[in-house]
This record gives C-alpha cells, structure tokens and sequence, in this order.
C-alpha cells in the first residue's frame, strides 16, 4: 500500500483489538495480588485455578452444555437451512426464515427473559423441565441453531446444484442424494457451524444465567460473578488459557478447511479428467 | 442399514419432514416464549399463568387484559430517560464504529490481495475468544490503579490517575471495541468489489481523489454501510454486560433494567413490559434495513 496513513489506521485498529487480549496474557504471570501493578513473574495463578474447584466444575459443566448445544444446534440449523433454500415456496416460509433469525437480532436479554417465562408455564403444566443443565443446553440451543442455519445456508447457496440432478437422473432417491452427494459435500460447513455454536454457547453468560438453577454455574456465570465484584487474577490465567486452547482451534481448523477445499478441488478436477478420457 | 433407508425414503414425505422439524423447534422456542412475553406483560403480578387469561365465565373467551406495567413504563421518567440513553449509546457507538470501521474496511480491501485473508482473520480472531473475558481486560485496563493509568503516571504525562471507568466513555470504548468488527466485515465485503475503473474514469475526468471517494465510493457502499450500522446498533441497544462491568452504576441501559426488574425485584410483569418495548424499539431499524435490502435485491433483478 502506497498510503502511509492507511498503514498507520490498520495497525492503529489492531492495535486497539489485540491490546486487552496481549495485557491480560501478560498480567496473569504477575506474582502480585493486585492485578494491575506489575511485581515479577510467576505461576502462582495458574496453581490458584488447578486448585479451584468452583472453577473446575464449571469448565466441566460448560464443555458439556457447548458440546451437546453444538451438536442440537447443527442438526436444526441443517434441516432449516435445507427448509429455507431448497423448498423456496412454500406457505409460512417467510415466518420460519423471521423465526429463524429472532435469536440473531434480538438482545441476549429477551431471548432468556422469554425462553425462561415458556419454560416456567411449561413447568406449572406438566412438572417438568427444572431448571438446569438442560435449560440452558436449551437456550444454547436455540441460539446455536440461528447461526448454524446461516453457516450452512451460506455453503448451500454456493454448492452446484447440478450435482444433485445428475445424481437423481442416476436413479437416486432424495434420501440417497442427500446421503451420497450433499451431505458429503456439507461436512466443512456442519464443521465450521459446530465450532461456531460451540464457541457461542462456551461463551454465553447472559441466556445461562435466566435459565441456571441452583448449583449449575457455567465457566461465563463464575467469571461474570467475579468480574462483577472487581479484578481478581484467576480470572487473567482462566483468559490466557481459553486464549491458547482457542487459537489452537482456529488455526487447527483453518489448516483444515483449507485441506477439505484443496481435495475437494482435486477431486472435481480429477473427475473432470475422467471424463474426457 | 439400506432397508431402513429405504424405508424411511418410500414411508416419509420428505419435504414435509425438513419443512415440519424446523418449523416445530422454533415455534416452540422462538415464537411460543415471545407471545408469552406478551401475554406475561399484560398480566398482574400474582397472576402469570398462561391458562388464567383467558376467562370463560361468560360462555365465550374473553381476554383479561392489563395495562398497568405499560402504565408505569410511559409514566415514569427513569424508564423513558433510560430508553432514550440506551438508544444514544447505541447511536454513540455505531457512529464510532463507522468513522473508525470505514476507512479501515477501505485500506483493506485496497491492501495487496495475498495479505486480505489473513488481515481478515486477524478481525475475526478476538471474536472467536471470550467476549466476556475481554471485557473484563478492558476492567484492568481502565481502573484508577489500571495499567494504563500506571504506565501514564510512570513517564509522568499525568500525577493523579484519570477518572475513566464507570463512566459513559469505559462504556463507549467496551461497546466500541466488541462490536467493531461487525462493521468492518460488511464493509469489507462490499468495497472489495467496489469496481476500482470507476475511480479511474473519475480521476480521467480531473476529479479529485477526495471528491471522487465523496461521490463514486460512498454512495456505492451505501448497502455495506446500511448492514454494518444494523449490525452494531441493534444489539448495542439492548446490551447487558458491557454497562454492567464497564459503566458503573450511573450509565443508563434498558437491558440493565430489565435485568434487574426480574432478578432483583422479580417483578415479572415489568420485566416483560420492558421486553416488549425493547422489540419495539428494534423492529423499526429493521423493518427499514429489510425494506431497503429487498428494495436492493429488485434492483439487481
């Protein structure tokens, strides 16, 4: 780039992205209680978490919830991103594809106020669901579901849709099309869209806290409570570590992506050359 | 394995069934919870249950309704001022977030093509780590004793620290900083395509650099701006957890009092009324972004 000033704004911003994340890494090997002020360096936070059992359960508690969520959220959001794009009329297609994006545009606090009051009057109906991990796996859920739509939407509308005619004029059933061709073809954006719900619902603080019950705290509920009340340097080794466990993911799955893309690009030019062979 | 296939394939109607499951999840997860809402709004406090509404003494159902929560909510200043100071805040910030967001946007879809993906992921980077945790970064940062006070009054720009958490400005910089990239992305997205042989042409014709980006380059990314103010401004109205870790008790935020009419006064019926209005307040810019992004679509077809 030519422009100097251009250069200057970019690292200026990235600057201002990367700043908060670089000092809390920095500040979680301080040996001083007071978060702020720089003693020397040390790992005495990161023995503080081995030992905190509050924390522990709830690291535990939230994998669990993100990787259920995860999972329901890729299955809905699959058959609504097949609803929307493949069936394009239909009758009450544009309230499904509103009711789809509710979860995405509204603020986090009507979503659990809302999700919450259901649950209640469902619970004064039939005795059940208490609250706990399988309301807030619930919320997640929904939540999950929204976004997964939109990832796999977006793979969806770039796919060729002549591979799926090609294959129904060979005789396939639409079970066996989607089974031997479309599926296939979706795994990099079902994985991309798990990752995603699964980082939404690891990260969730407000949807927990409406629809937790007494004894389930996710990791986002401790860390909230405790941010609340002031700095505490726990909360700098729990960020340095989710920081390096994620980055290793993205940079594992972008590493990946970019595999499934060139095989999948080998692929289609191999079978062109068959073709003309 | 191939039976039940077959089976499922000769027994199912397909397109029923994909249409039928997500319609099924988000009816009773999206739409039942919002009616609810709704209904819960018009109720008293005592009386919350959906079966108690509707009152069939008559013969016929007839809706008790109540007005009461809406009442108060248009009659106490606090929740008007609150309203008004969610919506400036989320002004404050999309307004920021494009002034900072736009040339950004513009340097990157100009910088050398095999640097853009990775500038890109750089933005989306911060995204995929703890928001919350980030905030709270920005807690150390900003307190009295914070760092950047610290380092301030170490080289000695400053003897007493700068009073800047808990107020409107940690606020603007935690809602700023979380909802920055929604704005660059769409922003990105479409100057990249931005035909740069309109640029030339203008610049053949002797228009200036700066008039030219005015006229040809602004206009044209009217849609990218339109979706990364919606991006930014809508969730930024009814945020929660930046005020609560950021702004101190003093900055007003409607998800903050929604929050705690449910969870320190447990006042439900409130708490809902406030929700609705929350809707309200959201479904107009939207309504406007939708009507504009369909207009758009017709144009192109």
């Amino acid at each position: 780039m030519k422009n100097p000033f251009g250069k200057i704004w970019m690292i200026a911003v990235y600057v201002f992205l990367y700043l908060p994340i670089v000092t809390l890494v920095i500040y979680s090997f301080n040996a001083s209680p007071l978060v702020t002020i720089w003693s020397h360096a040390s790992f005495r936070w990161y023995t503080a978490l081995a030992n905190d059992s509050d924390l522990i359960s709830a690291v535990g508690l939230s994998l669990r919830i993100a990787f259920f969520s995860a999972l329901i959220s890729v299955f809905f959001g699959t058959f609504t991103a097949f609803a929307l794009n493949r069936y394009k009329r239909f009758k009450g297609r544009t309230l499904l594809s509103s009711m789809s994006s509710t979860p995405l545009v509204m603020p986090d606090v009507i979503v659990g106020l809302s999700l919450l009051l259901m649950l209640v009057s469902v619970q004064h109906w039939l005795g059940f669901p208490e609250r706990g991990l399988f309301t807030i796996l619930l919320g997640h859920a929904l939540l999950g579901t929204a976004y997964a739509a939109v990832v796999v939407t977006s793979r969806l509308r770039e796919m060729d849709g002549r591979l799926d005619e090609a294959a129904m004029d060979l005789g396939c059933k639409p079970l066996q099309v989607f089974r031997l061709v479309t599926l296939p073809l979706l795994v990099p954006a079902l994985v991309s869209a798990f990752l995603l719900t699964f980082t939404l619902s690891f990260d969730d603080v407000v949807l927990s806290s409406f629809l937790s019950g007494p004894g389930y705290s996710t990791l986002p509920m401790v860390i909230f409570s405790r941010a609340r009340l002031g700095l505490n340097p726990t909360i700098n080794a729990v960020a340095a570590v989710t920081i390096l466990v994620v980055s290793m993911a993205v940079i594992a799955s972008s590493i990946y992506q970019s595999r499934a893309e060139r095989k999948r690009k080998l692929e289609v030019a191999q079978a062109y050359s068959d073709a003309n062979h | 394995m191939t039976k039940i296939y077959s089976y499922l394939s000769e027994h199912i109607n397909g397109r029923r069934l994909v249409i039928g499951v997500p319609y099924l999840w988000f009816i009773m997860l999206a739409a039942i919870p919002l009616l609810i809402v709704l209904k819960i709004s018009l109720s008293e406090m005592e009386d919350t249950s959906v079966s108690s509404m509707i009152n069939w003494a008559e013969g016929w159902p007839t809706l008790k309704l109540n007005f009461s929560s809406y009442l108060f909510l248009g009659t106490d200043p606090l929740y008007i001022e609150t309203y008004l100071s969610s919506i400036k805040y989320a002004l404050i910030t999309t307004l920021i977030c494009l002034f900072i967001g736009y040339p950004f946007a513009y340097f990157m879809a100009r910088s050398p093509k095999h640097l853009q993906p990775m500038l890109l992921m750089l933005i989306m980077l911060p995204f995929w780590t703890s928001f919350l945790l980030r905030i709270y970064a920005w807690k150390t940062l900003l307190v009295s004793n914070g760092i950047i006070n610290n380092m301030l009054m170490a080289i000695g720009i400053i003897d007493t620290p700068l009073p800047m958490m808990n107020t409107p400005f940690s606020l603007l910089v935690g809602m700023v900083y979380s909802y920055l990239p929604f704005m660059i992305l769409p922003l990105y997205a479409n100057l990249s395509k931005l035909d740069l042989r309109y640029l030339e042409a203008a610049a053949d014709l002797g228009t200036s650099p700066f008039k030219a980006f005015w006229l040809i380059t602004v206009p044209l990314s009217k849609a990218g701006i339109i979706a990364g103010s919606m991006l930014v401004f809508i969730p930024a109205v009814g945020e929660y957890v930046i005020p609560e870790l950021l702004g101190g008790p003093d900055t007003l935020m409607i998800g903050r009092v929604l929050w705690d009419e449910f969870f320190s006064n447990n006042d439900w019926p409130m708490a809902s009324a406030v929700a609705v209005v929350m809707i309200l307040l959201i479904l107009l810019p939207m309504a406007i972004f939708n009507k504009y992004q369909s207009e758009q679509a017709e144009a192109k077809a």
